[in-house]
């Protein structure tokens, strides 16, 4: 499958110590598995199961997602900024697909 | 003698009513149905719930089921020896009452996240959360749902 569009918010500079917010939302019909198409055929589940968030290689943030959780996932958390680095956010999917996102942050 | 055979009858029927509000109520969604409760012990894992510290935002009504904007908050300092390790939202209305799992860390600096999530009808959203020491709080709250989405 093609990778999903991705937007998120990850701030390019911080002070050292603050605490900054990360927004993201990724393109996903998160298929709960219990709907049915037009031919009465169920529609397999396929879903996002999890989320991570890592600072410099370290993960500081996580989150496992059931199919509650709305298509198009939109998840904002908050992380410290220590150090100036890279921030890799990354999605699970149900079909073994990781799709991720980074951005640079500049801390001073 | 007849008042004997009405008291009968009125205890019979005092007994009949009280089992078929039993049976309906599960139909309310009031408490906390078997689903949850499972998931709750799990999650816990013989820890005892306390009330305070977590807060779940949510709206009173939500129109569209399919897309409804959540926030939890955890009161805690997180630093290296107090911290949140996970915060579970579990929704007892849904089809699968296990929403999301938050896991954080120190690094985290706030114990606060956001999610869009589906709620099938008008129920309850439960937050637990797992401190470091091993405590659990929790908190929950009613959303009244217009047009379901699951």
């Amino acid at each position: 499958m093609a990778t999903p569009n991705i937007k998120a918010r990850i701030p390019k500079k911080a002070g050292k110590g603050e605490v900054i917010e990360i927004k993201c939302l990724i393109e996903h019909p998160m298929e709960t598995g219990r709907r049915k198409d037009d031919a009465g055929n169920t529609i397999p589940r396929r879903i996002i199961n999890r989320f991570t968030c890592a600072y410099n290689g370290e993960e500081v943030f996580s989150s496992d997602w059931d199919t509650s959780v709305s298509a198009n996932p939109m998840l904002s958390f908050h992380i410290r900024a220590e150090d100036s680095g890279t921030i890799e956010l990354k999605w699970f999917d149900d079909d073994g697909s990781v799709y991720s996102f980074s951005g640079d942050i500049a801390v001073a | 003698m007849n008042t004997v055979l009405s008291r009968r009858a009125l205890l019979a029927t005092l007994g009949a009513g009280a089992v078929a509000g039993l049976a309906v109520r599960p139909r309310i969604g009031h408490a906390d149905p078997a689903g949850v409760r499972a998931r709750l012990d799990e999650i816990l894992g013989g820890a005892s719930l306390q009330d305070g510290k977590v807060e779940i935002d949510l709206p009173e009504v939500a129109d569209n089921g399919a897309t409804v904007p959540m926030t939890v908050r955890v009161d805690s300092p997180m630093t290296a020896d107090n911290y949140v390790k996970a915060v579970h939202v579990l929704a007892d209305g849904n089809p699968f009452p296990t929403v999301a799992a938050f896991n954080f860390s120190p690094r985290c600096g706030k114990a606060e996240a956001g999610l869009r999530i589906r709620l099938a009808k008008t129920q309850t959203v439960h937050a637990v959360a797992i401190m470091s020491d091993g405590s659990a709080h929790g908190a929950r709250r009613q959303v009244k749902v217009t047009v379901g989405g699951c």
